[in-house]
């Protein structure tokens, strides 16, 4: 990038000192020929006129003889000058602006500005290699939590389409291959305030090189990285990528929890969704019969070894198996599309369906042809494309998996609710009826919409005067913090879902726990109880109300007038 | 022998001679200081600076620092030239002619610098 600055500042040397040289010429030209004045007398041309004419003249203005006509001595010296100042002239500003519109000359000044902005930034912030589909799902909820982000892709329309979204916060974005180490320093790796790099392009190669310049260049900071390939998953786990997320394995595990545990995946489902969205149903697929798996690539591989897993037995249809292998018990050669090789493939006696391509057209004929044969499947379906949506909404399926948004949802909770990621970690280790028990207290409090999902942590910045009344000695508990500082008879409508001290966590903390300086919690609820919480947490008046029911006099007279009417 | 680095040598030496040439003289006697020497200077001190242009060396960067330094102090000079000339009708004083040279004589001071700083770096090349 430097070295482009420093290029064009060398090429600008022959266009301006071709300049110099002819004006220089012209001015000592017209100085040396004598010429009239008014009244008939020698005279010669000073510097200063004789700048001015030129100056006028070599850019084509040209005002006319001044300050008295020309002898014709002057005028032929002109004619020579003329034409060499104003070709001159041309070649020198074409060249310059042609230099300034320069392709790599424009890139550098716009990736100098980039750095430069990237320098200032005064808060924690993530960088996010790869805006596409998933990228600008993550960018849009990160944003919308008021975190900041800063965005590379390879595609300049990409980034164009960033300006146009209407975000939050101000994403800073480069249009840049973050493949090169260079432009992930410009987008602030080496900044002390980076807080992660998250590698979601849509080459797996690409991917692996962010991580690894990543690991090397800032160390301690969170890599977060798609992979869609066991190898290159083993390849990023190597030099300690902190979490690779492969979607098809995500949604296989989803897919088998459903199977394991329905109340489990409720509740995963509604703790990791965007708040303020409607409540989802249930799934319960079926476990009786078999299981037909259209396409065995890699979401195919996926979920039939989960399936297998489960001992459900899975027939696999697939186009190419000379491409893609097949199970040990051989698969069914054909696309799916057409009811023959449903039929062979049992279809009348299936319970479930995965239209598993990377086509969304064929899946979606899949589906169709399919629910002809036999209504009441429990179908799942793979969308590719994000602007298939609605049609997948309308065909009708039970589970629809979107890699695209399977990646952002997950980063999103690992870099906005770390404690919800190890929440959940935990939780598949739990029984069912343990997550329906959850989840109908979910629902008790949250009636309609998702529950929001929040972390507080008892530090001087999150909770002041908590700390502050840790500090004396005094015992607040996860039930104190639960009361409604308007009220302390009602209590907030949330749940504590973890506590976090050290090194030790507690999954659903007692609600007398008694709490200390440093402990991370993590709670859902409805939105409201969020903001009162954090009213307690930070204002010495609300949290003695919570805990004691009376409210002290606040100020110094009244104190005193209390003491006084006291004694 | 690099060619640049003679022509490079050969303009930023001619800015420091014909500066010199200008300033020697009494002060404020416009007869020791004539007015074309005066323009041969800032030609050839701007032509040093073009050509100081796109050195990425800290040496090039304080080069074109002096270099600039002259071309500032030269075309103040020229101005008060004009001006005086020109503009105000003042002519040529001992006052306005002092203040000239003196300008010019700041300029010489940048130009000495820029040709100690060639000095070093060839010196320190030692090839």
């Amino acid at each position: 990038m430097e070295n482009i600055i420093f290029l064009a500042f060398r090429r600008m040397r022959r266009p301006l000192l071709t300049l110099i040289v002819a004006h220089a010429v012209a001015v000592l030209g017209l100085t040396l020929i004598p010429g009239q004045d008014g009244d008939g007398n020698r005279w010669y041309m000073d510097f200063f006129h004789a700048f001015y004419f030129v100056s006028f003249m070599s850019t084509t203005i040209g005002f006319g003889e001044i300050p008295f006509e020309f002898s014709d001595a002057q005028r032929l010296w002109v004619i020579f000058s003329l034409y060499m100042t104003v070709v001159v002239w041309f070649y020198a500003i074409g060249n310059l602006l042609s230099l300034v519109q320069d392709k790599g000359f424009q890139q550098a000044i716009t990736e100098r500005r980039f750095s430069q902005r990237i320098k200032r930034q005064r808060e924690p912030f993530y960088v996010i290699c790869g805006y596409g589909e998933t990228g600008g799902g993550l960018v849009r909820s990160l944003t919308d939590r008021h975190q900041n982000v800063v965005a590379i892709d390879i595609d300049q329309e990409r980034i164009d389409s960033l300006q146009l979204e209407n975000l939050q916060e101000y994403v800073p974005a480069l249009c840049a291959d973050a493949r090169r180490p260079r432009h992930l320093i410009e987008a602030g790796l080496k900044h002390a305030l980076c807080a992660g790099v998250v590698a979601i392009t849509n080459v797996n190669e690409a991917n692996l090189k962010i991580a690894i310049t990543s690991k090397l260049l800032h160390p301690k900071i969170k890599v977060i990285c798609r992979a869609d390939s066991h190898d290159i998953e083993a390849n990023m786990r190597s030099f300690g990528t902190d979490y690779i997320i492969d979607p098809y394995d995500t949604f296989a595990l989803h897919l088998a929890t459903a199977l394991q545990s329905p109340g489990l995946y409720v509740l995963n489902e509604w703790l990791t969704g965007i708040s303020h969205q409607p409540l989802t149903e249930p799934v319960y697929p079926p476990h009786k019969g078999h299981w037909i798996v259209c396409g065995f690539g890699r979401f195919g591989k996926a979920i039939y070894r989960r399936l297998k897993d489960e001992g459900i037995h899975a027939v696999v249809i697939e186009a190419t198996p000379s491409l893609t292998g097949h199970p040990e018990e051989g698969c069914i050669e054909g696309r799916g599309t057409e009811a023959e090789t449903l039929e062979q493939a049992d279809i009348r006696k299936a319970v479930g369906l995965v239209a598993g391509t990377d086509n969304d057209a064929n899946n979606l004929s899949i589906i169709m042809t399919a629910k002809e044969l036999s209504p009441g499947l429990f179908v799942v379906a793979r969308q590719n494309n994000q602007d298939n949506e609605s049609i997948f909404e309308a065909v009708g399926a039970d589970v629809v998996m979107h890699p695209s948004s399977i990646i952002a949802n997950k980063i999103r909770v690992l870099l906005g609710t770390p404690l919800l990621y190890r929440f959940l970690s935990l939780a598949m280790y739990q029984e069912d009826e343990w997550a329906c028990q959850l989840v109908s207290r979910i629902t008790a409090i949250v009636e309609s919409e998702l529950p929001e999902v929040w972390e507080i942590e008892l530090s001087p910045q999150m909770a002041k005067a908590v700390v502050d009344h840790l500090a004396i000695g005094r015992l607040v508990t996860p039930a104190d913090l639960m009361k409604d500082p308007r009220n302390r008879a009602r209590s907030l409508p949330c749940i504590p879902l973890l506590l976090e001290r050290r090194k030790s966590i507690t999954t659903l903390p007692g609600a007398e726990t008694p709490l200390k300086v440093g402990d991370k919690l993590l709670y859902c609820g409805r939105y409201s109880a969020r903001g009162r919480m954090a009213w307690t947490l930070q204002n010495v008046h609300a949290l003695n109300y919570v805990l004691t029911g009376e409210s002290r006099p606040q100020g110094l007279v009244w104190r005193l007038l209390k003491r006084w009417a006291a004694t | 022998m690099n060619p640049e680095k003679v022509v490079f040598g050969f303009f930023i030496v001619l800015a420091l001679t014909l500066n010199f040439g200008f300033f020697l003289g009494e002060i404020d006697d416009p007869d020791h200081h004539h007015v074309y020497e005066l323009f041969a200077v800032v030609v050839v001190n701007l032509i040093a600076t073009i050509l100081k242009f796109g050195d990425r060396t800290q040496m090039g960067a304080v080069l074109l620092a002096t270099s600039l330094v002259a071309d500032l102090q030269l075309l103040t000079a020229a101005l008060v030239w004009a001006l005086a000339m020109h503009v105000s009708d003042v002519g040529f004083t001992p006052v306005v002619m002092a203040s000239i040279v003196s300008l010019s004589g700041g300029a010489l001071l940048a130009n000495v610098v820029s040709v100690v700083l060639l000095v070093i770096e060839t010196v320190m090349l030692r090839r």
